[in-house]
């Protein structure tokens, strides 16, 4: 690939991973930024709050994940003005995955994951892949962890399988706190095996009352 | 094809497959990973000896093979080698160079010499072109005094006071050109490599983990197995997991035996 004179994307790793509860959300990413065997620097946020009950994690190529969010913020705020109130989570989750579609032959290098909360209050996660296909899920990873994280959510949320009918709905049993600390427990492992992901973890908890954040201390080697 | 295959392998390499393998590449199969180690070794002289430091993580592209592997290997009781590169031809050609000095201790009677191992080394490496990616600091303390060496996958070697290599290289030789200097103390020796693996460790994400170090004196050598640990886990799960039967989702089941049962009787012993 890069060979070709022509290859204009880079990877700064990174993972994120988000949850949907029966009335909250838990939206994580790790903020280190790299490049190559180097590290840019330990404390960048990958997360950007697009409306009060709707957070976007994404990781992948930070230039396009910048020009991403700040697009997506624009189009969110003119909503706002057109509509007099904020951008429900479902709407903002098909925005995206428009606003990715429509570079379909140049696109943003970024793996999305959208939570927050739908028109009822309860929790959703939509995961993306770059060119914008989208599905409403209970839980997703995406990033250089996510091959590491998803198989563990997939044992511990109890999905149900995507093979069952009638379709089940995918929302987790657990508690907020037992989840959050599922997300902890996830990425300090996640960090053990891939070179890609440490420094400091970032988690927002989205929930009636409002939105939440905490960081906890990654591994830095 | 009668009589071609009935050759036994005279040993080192066969490049008969190179040209099927490019013929798949072309075709677009992935070719199969090495594990390489990642890695930041070092290796400096101080007024008694040698000190060598390594780092303890193994990588096989962007995951963490192994945590805590060894990289300073024993070439004899008084000569260390760290590698760097593919990590199983650090491992033999370490191993090889090490039988080859105990033979070599048997005929002479006397202590292996540093430079030995280092010729040893430089001319396996160049008759095999490169192809043996190893990358080694090789130190010692001998008859005619302290040595330290690097040596490069091609077979070049060179002879420093203070030395690097890996992709942690850069992150520690900055450590050595700012604090390095002759006559060094064995504790400050240690520091300083200490000092650099970590730089490597925590600026280099090929590198990570634990600092080994091994400290060579004319008479002693002391290997400091994990002599710093900067790196425990951030976060255990206080909840911890169960996996119980029926967390996974069995979609259908079936048995199928795989030899008829056998029924055993009673009969009279086998007569001799």
């Amino acid at each position: 690939m890069s060979r070709r004179g022509d290859w204009v994307y880079e990877n700064n790793g990174g993972t994120c991973v988000a949850i949907a509860g029966a009335d909250y959300c838990v939206v994580a990413a790790d903020t280190r930024l790299s490049v190559g065997y180097s590290i840019l620097t330990r404390d960048h946020s990958k997360i950007c709050e697009l409306a009060d009950k709707c957070v976007l994690a994404s990781s992948g190529f930070q230039g396009d994940i910048k020009a991403l969010h700040k697009n997506l913020s624009a189009r969110e705020l003119l909503y706002q003005h057109q509509h007099n109130k904020r951008m429900s989570c479902p709407a903002m989750a098909q925005l995206l995955s428009n606003t990715l579609y429509y570079k379909r032959f140049f696109p943003y290098y970024a793996f999305n994951v959208l939570g927050g909360l739908d028109s009822e209050g309860k929790g959703c996660v939509f995961t993306y892949d770059a060119v914008g296909s989208y599905e409403r899920t209970g839980f997703s990873a995406q990033g250089t962890g996510s091959t590491l994280i998803m198989p563990v959510l997939d044992n511990q949320l109890k999905s149900p399988s995507p093979l069952l009918l009638p379709a089940r709905d995918a929302v987790t049993p657990l508690s907020e706190s037992e989840a959050v600390d599922l997300v902890k427990d996830v990425f300090a492992s996640a960090t053990e095996r891939d070179i890609y992901t440490g420094d400091k973890l970032e988690i927002v908890v989205i929930n009636k009352a409002g939105t939440k954040r905490e960081y906890i201390d990654l591994r830095k080697d | 094809m009668a009589g071609a295959m009935d050759l036994p392998a005279k040993g080192g390499f066969s490049f008969d497959l190179c040209r099927r393998n490019a013929m798949l590449a072309e075709k677009g199969l992935k070719m199969p990973g090495f594990r390489k180690t990642g890695t930041t070794i070092v290796g400096l002289v101080f007024q008694d000896g040698v000190v060598l430091g390594a780092d303890t993580r193994a990588t096989e592209g962007p995951i963490v093979a192994d945590k805590n592997c060894e990289k300073i290997h024993f070439m004899a009781p008084n000569i260390y080698c760290c590698g760097a590169g593919t990590a199983a031809d650090t491992e033999a050609v370490t191993d090889m160079v090490s039988s080859q000095l105990q033979l070599h201790r048997y005929a002479t009677g006397r202590e292996s010499r540093v430079v030995t191992a280092l010729t040893l080394l430089k001319s396996h490496l160049f008759s095999y072109q490169g192809h043996v990616s190893a990358a080694l600091v090789l130190g010692g303390v001998d008859v005619t005094g302290p040595h330290l060496h690097t040596v490069y996958p091609h077979g070049s070697t060179d002879t420093l006071p203070f030395a690097t290599m890996g992709s942690g290289s850069l992150a520690a030789m900055s450590v050595f050109e700012s604090k390095y200097k002759e006559g060094l103390t064995r504790e400050e020796g240690i520091q300083l490599v200490s000092d650099a693996i970590c730089a490597g460790i925590f600026n280099d994400l090929g590198s990570g983990s634990n600092v080994d170090v091994c400290v060579i004196t004319k008479g002693k050598t002391e290997y400091l197995r994990n002599h710093q640990l900067p790196n425990p886990r951030t976060y255990v799960s206080s909840k911890g997991y169960s996996f119980t039967k029926g967390q996974t989702e069995v979609l259908s089941t079936k048995i199928t035996q795989l030899k008829p049962k056998v029924e055993v009787t009673e009969s009279d012993a086998m007569e001799e």
